[in-house]
């Protein structure tokens, strides 16, 4: 199809049987299957990817690994893809992004022309004067910044996670990691050996270590086969392990999936990023890294237009060069920016091919070709000092420029658990070191870098790793490397700027410089200032430059400046993958679905859901006054099995209440209930329920719904220092409750079938007796939180249902009515019970809102003590009290405050009409002059109308308690 | 293109005739008139007060790292001022008013974005809890109310009204909500206190507090010893640290805080979003990221290491609010160590030391507090101890005196 397409053994990926098309901005692009979209637009000499992100530079490929923004598309789901990343048999459509206009002729390139005006930083320098003006020049920048356009209309796909578990988890499978794994599994570890490309083999699949190509092909088989053949060994391809987090847990994403790895040992064999050289223009597209040019031969089959320049910093660009040659590139020179090779074979080899080698010199200045979008030539001059360069020696017509500074080793994963980099002088690179526990290195990361070596140091870290498993190891091999891989200073400030050391933010040399010139000095604040490194790669590129250009500026030396903080993750991640499958847990009361067939309207609770009322939503006022009513003069029943509950047993459990409730416990008799209320340590009402003692040494708790959980918890802790002789269990779900309310409850309870003497004589107010209904066990306490005669039957959850249909059916010749939680809230008010967090806030101590009867002055501790006698003490600040005001005034909302002389005093924490009395109703913090019956407030309710409302004595409702004593 | 930028076309370096923002490293001196430890937004914010208020310039700064670079560098930079007492809300709202002018009193452009917040209701008790901020808020002049579904729809017409079985019932809409460049409010102070004669020390760690017959003499630090007439410690999660090297204790647990960002996109999120049942909050930095942020992590720590499980459940709230973030990459993850106090209060003004000061507790939430910490610490300073008025509540003593400033509930989820 695509006459630039090299044959076999070329394009390993590949698979020409099957060709594939996409569309790339408008145009149909083709390639085959195992192309990326870089691959496959290159295949048709498209080196227009992207622009960048502040000048709107036209971008092409750097890596073609997938490390770097140059090559950032959009599709139609999703902004920000690495298109290197992106297969092109999955893909309809791809476009460039962060442009006005087209790819090709974007309007925003009027900024590179603007550049000078723009220095680092400059967004701190103007668009605020006169003030207020940043308003609108903020509005402009936020458009132009950004890059792609999220799409959202966009759902979440389907992926999941999973966790796995390792005794060796190797990262990287290239000759190093697959030494690793194959040395640590022979000796008996289980290894999941991880790596992001879709084959293993690592460099060994594109770069040759020597003159000859034929040791790496062979060395490649033979680990392949060893791979296959080992039996303890689980290999994960196009699997990418992103970062690396405390006691070796590794997410790895690999598809749709997050895969969770637990590792025992971690051996990282990541390699090396490549680096480039920083001289005007080296942004052009055409412009790659030697390891790109390699993989676009060897992995996709794409020769691409020549003619080629190599820009060598290192021996290594000679053997992409002699790669490129034997590809059938046309190579128009070698760049080296060195007096001569380390290996003087290479020189000789390229000579004897026919190609000039420049040495001691550095491309200066790259030119586009007439296009303006694609390299067009490079001039070559001198280098007289580091970063120096005198002449003009040639200028060189070329299509394509790759070039190797030297190495930065893949430090990232490293770096999450602590490891610092360290600036080897002699060598011009960095060393990772002060590994966490259990971290090893092999490799290139390790800064080894000849083939032997590298797979020696990958089968001693094959060695380390099972003796840290404490399995048998061969002593380590010898490993030495003296190969020189980085060049000391691959920077060339141009007059003219455009040098760039951060491809992702467009940061040319003086940027950085000025960004310390200015007193940015440390690394941090560098990073800070300029942006350097904030990009999508991280620093990748950019941070070995950036060290040596501020160590100068500063006058220290590279280690001691250091590079910034790699934080996770390593490449950017799908949040969709992170997320995954979403679990939100709904509990439901045994009777939910006969609330539904009563055609409840539910809502939450926690993550229960129980019904407000029965009916329609816009029948709400109705529906409550309904229910209200058959509780006040027949009888209602309602679902509290979200009610708390927990279970005490044992000698201490009376000791244990009466240390952890206000009040007493101890002589509780056997039958009673209490009320019970648990204060924090800082004396802060936080939990209320009943407590039920069924024996002496067995009680039955209550809590809030939504407190319980906290309540339990808070009642381990405790006994985990206490020691009492008590089992403490909760019982939340194993037991259901209804309270059946009214004054013709106890008809009910008995035409059910109740085997109790219900008299108030035999089972007063406040009693518990546990009993049968019809044959179903239920513990019964006779309690009056609506204040009407009513029974609350606690069974056992798998009951709930039989119970509930036996007491509607025995209570339909009552008209018994289901209420809701609304319907019970209003009911409560008008008897003035508290609900404690609604009533209660974060600072609300008894004393506050009259719960001083339930303190117990006389027992000697209890949770929360010292706090609530200290506050008690103090004069009141505010006071919960009653009020109330006509149904024709504005009724306040839950939430409005209590005025006093222009001055806030307190708020309104629960308001209802209430029917019943023929009043709004509600409860209030006032100030505690205000507090006594019969005096006014003021409560400033919506669009701040004051109204006027009368403190009132609580109870609303039955101050005598004469209904609910019944 | 602003005129503003016009001179830095004449050449094709920096202009070096303007001074630098920030002065280079100098020797220490013997003695100051205040020594300030820490050079994070707060520390700076003091010095240049104490310098521009109070004409008090024989100041240092110690920073054991680099300038800002703790929480400062960390914070996710929400500014409101929709607090639920009435302490606080004078307070913040104070500290958002000054926010207001500061790019043009520093000739610095901190990049003040007042974009409005908006936080999420999902069950009845918070609609009353909003109801009631809002009421607050307003009664100090705060621009906060309460909204409902519809209003909230047009606000952000792509967020998910019905996430994790969880319908949205109200939000509590604070219009003077807003954002900043938080690195550049520590810059901007520190430029404006360095160009009034205030030393600023990096790599200087204050390891001891010299005390004789109660009071504070100077500090050691890595550099040496410096003798002072006066000290603030400004070190957020260093805070019950610091103290404990001066010989006293404070109320403070610290929990690690963590925080996340994407890839940038074109803007499409204005105002900041957050949920209180989600505990989650999502918003759009001026250069395109989307910032994620929550609650503390569960435990105490002094480590400020990223964990995946926080990661995860962060995440997956964000993605329940705004489903299509699920196709954005994430950059990069971070964690800040927060100084917690029971109330969700600070703890400022004068410390059990005579000549010790106290600016600290400033948890998930002191970002925004910058610039009145830093002016209200200075009065305190320059008048020689007199608590001003408005950092009264913030005492350390209402501890002891019971006299808590309760702000957990306007706090948890959204800094
Ligand atoms: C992830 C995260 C998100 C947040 N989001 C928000 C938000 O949205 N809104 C908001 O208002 N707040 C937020 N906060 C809280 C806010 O960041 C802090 O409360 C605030 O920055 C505190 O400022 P500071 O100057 O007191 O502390 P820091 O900026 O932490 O400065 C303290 C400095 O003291 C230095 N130091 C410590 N010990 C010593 C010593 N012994 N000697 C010398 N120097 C020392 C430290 O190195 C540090 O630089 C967030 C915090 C985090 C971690």
């Amino acid at each position: 199809m695509s006459p630039r397409r090299l044959d076999a053994p070329y394009g390993q990926l590949i698979d020409r049987d099957s060709p594939v098309e996409f569309e790339f901005d408008g145009e149909l692009i083709r390639g085959y299957r195992g192309d990326s979209v870089v691959s496959a637009l290159l295949g048709e000499d498209r080196w227009l990817i992207s622009r960048s992100f502040k000048y709107h530079r036209p971008r092409g490929p750097l890596s073609l690994a997938g490390h770097d923004a140059n090559t950032l598309v959009q599709t139609p789901r999703a902004p920000n893809q690495l298109a290197e990343d992106l297969d092109a048999q999955d893909q309809e459509i791809v476009s460039g992004q962060n442009f006005l206009g087209s790819l090709r002729a974007d309007r925003y390139a009027l900024l590179d022309r603007l550049g000078r005006f723009l220095p680092v930083g400059f967004y701190y320098r103007a668009f605020f004067k006169p003030r207020g003006i940043w308003r609108y020049w903020e509005a402009f920048i936020r458009k132009t910044a950004g890059l792609g356009v999220a799409n959202l209309r966009v759902k979440p796909r389907y992926s999941d996670k999973q966790y796995l578990f390792c005794d060796v988890a190797v990262v990287g499978a290239g000759p190093a990691g697959i030494s690793a794994a194959l040395t640590a599994a022979a000796g008996g570890a289980e290894v999941l050996l991880i790596d992001e490309n879709p084959y293993t083999g690592g460099a060994l699949t594109y770069h040759r270590f020597g003159l000859e190509d034929v040791t790496r092909e062979h060395m490649l088989a033979q680990l392949r086969s060893s791979l296959a053949a080992a039996a303890n060994i689980r290999v994960l391809s196009g699997a990418t392990c992103n970062a690396w987090f405390s006691d070796h847990y590794l997410p790895v994403f690999q598809g749709e999936r997050l895969l969770k790895v637990r590792a025992n040992t971690c051996i990282l064999a990541t390699g090396s990023s490549e680096q480039p050289v920083v001289f005007r223009n080296n942004d052009v597209p055409g412009i790659v890294l030697c390891s790109a040019l390699e993989r676009l031969l060897l992995h996709h089959g794409v020769c691409p237009e020549g003619p080629a320049v190599v820009l060598a910093g290192n021996d290594d660009a000679y053997l992409t060069a002699l790669t490129a040659i034997d590809a059938g590139l046309t190579l128009a020179a070698v760049v080296d920016m060195r007096p001569a090779t380390d290996n003087p074979a290479l020189a000789a080899a390229l000579a004897e091919r026919g190609v000039t080698c420049y040495f001691n010199a550095t491309v200066y200045e790259a030119h586009e070709d007439a296009s303006g979008l694609r390299l067009g030539s490079v001039d070559v001059y001198n280098i007289e000092t580091a970063g120096q360069v005198g002449a003009l020696t040639a200028r060189i017509e070329c299509q394509l420029l790759a070039m190797s500074a030297g190495l930065m080793p893949a430090y990232q994963l490293a770096c999450h658990g602590g490891a610092k980099l360290e600036y080897v002088d002699e060598k011009a690179a960095f060393a990772l070191t002060q590994l966490p526990e259990g971290m090893l290195l092999a490799g290139g990361v390790n800064s080894i870098h000849t083939l032997e070596a590298v797979c020696a140091d990958g089968r001693n870290a094959g060695r380390q790793a099972l003796r840290a498993l404490s399995r048998p190891a061969d002593d380590d091999e010898a490993v030495e490397c003296a190969l020189r891989v980085n060049h000391p200073w691959p920077i060339f400030k141009h007059p003219r700027g455009r040098e760039f050391v951060d491809f992702d933010e467009d940061l040319q040399v003086k940027d950085i410089i000025n960004s310390a010139r200015l007193g940015y000095r440390d690394i941090q604040l560098v990073k800070r200032y300029s942006t350097v490194g904030m990009g999508p790669s991280q620093g990748r590129h950019s941070a070995l430059t950036t060290a040596r250009l501020i160590a100068q500026a500063t006058d220290r030396t590279v280690s001691e400046t250091g590079v910034t903080t790699a934080r996770p993750p390593v490449k950017p991640e799908p949040l969709g993958l992170l997320a995954g499958r979403r679990f939100h847990p709904v509990r439901k009361t045994p009777l939910d679905s006969r609330h539904r067939a009563l055609g409840a309207h539910m809502i939450p609770a926690g993550s229960w859901r129980r019904p407000a009322f029965y009916g329609k939503p816009s029948q709400r006022t109705a529906c409550i006054a309904a229910e209200a009513q058959a509780v006040r003069t027949g009888v209602g029943i309602i679902d509290v099995s979200t009610l708390g509950g927990i279970d005490l047993r044992g000698p201490d459990a009376a000791e244990f209440l009466n240390r952890i409730y206000t009040y007493g416990f101890l002589k509780q008799p056997v039958g009673k209930t209490r009320y019970a209320v648990l204060t924090s340590e800082q004396g802060v009402v936080v939990d209320d329920g009943v407590a039920a003692r069924l024996a002496d040494e067995h009680f039955y708790v209550t809590a809030t719904t939504t407190g319980v959980d906290r309540v339990y918890r808070d009642m381990l802790r405790w006994n985990a220092q206490w020691r009492l002789s008590v089992d403490i269990a909760q019982v939340t779900s194993a037991y259901s409750a209804v309270n059946v309310a009214g004054p013709r409850s106890r008809d009910v309870l008995e035409s059910a079938g109740c085997d109790l003497d219900l008299s108030a004589e035999a089972f007063p107010y406040l009693a518990c007796r546990e009993a049968c209904v019809g044959g179903i066990p239920v513990r019964i306490m006779r309690v009056g939180f609506v204040g009407e005669l009513g029974y609350e039957l606690h069974v056992p959850s798998l009951m709930a249902q039989s119970l509930w249909d036996r007491l509607l059916s025995a209570g339909a010749a009552f008209d018994i009515k289901p209420f809701g939680v609304e319907t019970q809230r209003l009911l409560r008010l008008e008897k003035g019970h508290i609900i404690v967090g609604q009533d209660t806030d974060g600072m609300s101590h008894p004393g506050e809102v009259g719960l001083e009867w339930a303190i117990s002055r006389k027992k000697p501790f209890f949770v929360g003590r010292r706090s609530v006698e200290i506050l008690m003490a103090q004069p009141l600040k505010r006071q919960l009290v009653g009020f109330s005001l006509s149904v024709h005034a504005p009724q306040p909302k839950e939430g409005h405050l209590v005025i006093r002389s222009g001055d806030i005093v307190g708020n309104v924490t629960s308001c209802e009409v209430s029917a019943t009395l023929n009043q709004i109703v509600g409860l209030a913090y006032v100030h505690p002059d205000d507090a006594l019956p019969g005096c006014d407030i003021t409560i400033r309710t919506d669009d701040a109308v004051c109204v006027q409302a009368t403190v009132v004595a609580l109870p609303f409702y039955d101050p005598q308690n004469e209904r609910q004593a019944l | 293109m602003p005129l503003g930028l016009l001179k830095y076309g004449r050449g094709d370096d920096y202009p070096y005739e303007r001074q630098p923002d920030l002065p280079g490293p100098t020797e220490l001196k013997d003695h100051y008139d205040v020594v300030i430890i820490g050079g994070g937004g707060h520390g700076v914010a003091t010095a240049y007060y104490l310098a521009k208020h109070h004409g008090i310039t024989n100041v240092a700064v110690l920073e054991k790292a680099y300038l800002g670079g703790g929480n400062t560098a960390r914070n996710t930079a929400v500014i409101r001022s929709n607090y639920l007492t009435p302490e606080g809300v004078r307070f913040y709202s104070a500290s958002v008013k000054l926010f207001e002018g500061l790019a043009n009193e520093f000739d610095f452009n901190i990049m003040y974005s007042q974009r409005g917040q908006l936080t999420l209701a999902h069950t009845d008790a918070t609609v009353r809890a909003f109801r009631q901020r809002a009421e607050v808020n307003r009664h100090f002049g705060g621009r906060t109310e309460l909204i409902d579904r519809k209003s909230i729809a047009e606000l952000v017409p792509c967020l998910n009204l019905d996430p994790a079985e969880l319908p949205v019932l109200a939000g509590l809409w604070h219009k003077d909500g807003a954002t900043a460049r938080h690195d550049a409010v520590a810059w901007g102070y520190a430029r404006g206190a360095t160009q009034r004669g205030v030393e600023l020390h990096q790599l200087t760690e204050v390891t001891g507090i010299n005390q004789a017959a109660g009071r504070v003499t100077g500090v050691t630090t890595n550099r040496g010893t410096v003798g002072c007439h006066t000290v603030i410690q400004a070190v957020a999660g260093h805070s019950a640290i610091l103290a404990r090297k001066a010989g006293f204790e404070l109320p403070l647990v610290a929990y690690p805080l963590q925080a996340m960002v994407t890839l940038p996109v074109k803007p499409f999120l204005n105002p900041l979003v957050s949920s209180s049942a989600l505990h989650c909050y999502v918003q759009q930095t001026g250069r395109g990221e989307i910032v994620i942020g929550g609650g503390s992590d569960p435990y105490p720590l002094y480590s400020s290491r990223a964990s995946l499980p926080l990661k995860e459940s962060l995440i997956a709230s964000a993605v329940d609010m705004f489903p299509f973030l699920s196709e954005m990459r994430l950059l990069r993850q971070w964690a800040g160590i927060t100084d917690m106090t029971t109330d969700y209060s600070p703890i400022m003004g004068v410390s059990p030391l005579e000549n010790y000061y106290l600016d600290a507790g400033w948890g998930t939430w002191g970002f925004k507090a910058t610039p009145i910490c830093g002016q209200t610490m200075a009065q305190l300073v320059a008048s020689g101890g007199q608590v001003p008025e408005l950092i009264q509540p913030f005492a350390l003593e209402r501890f002891d005196r019971f006299q808590q400033v309760n702000e957990m509930g306007a706090t948890a989820a959204s800094h």
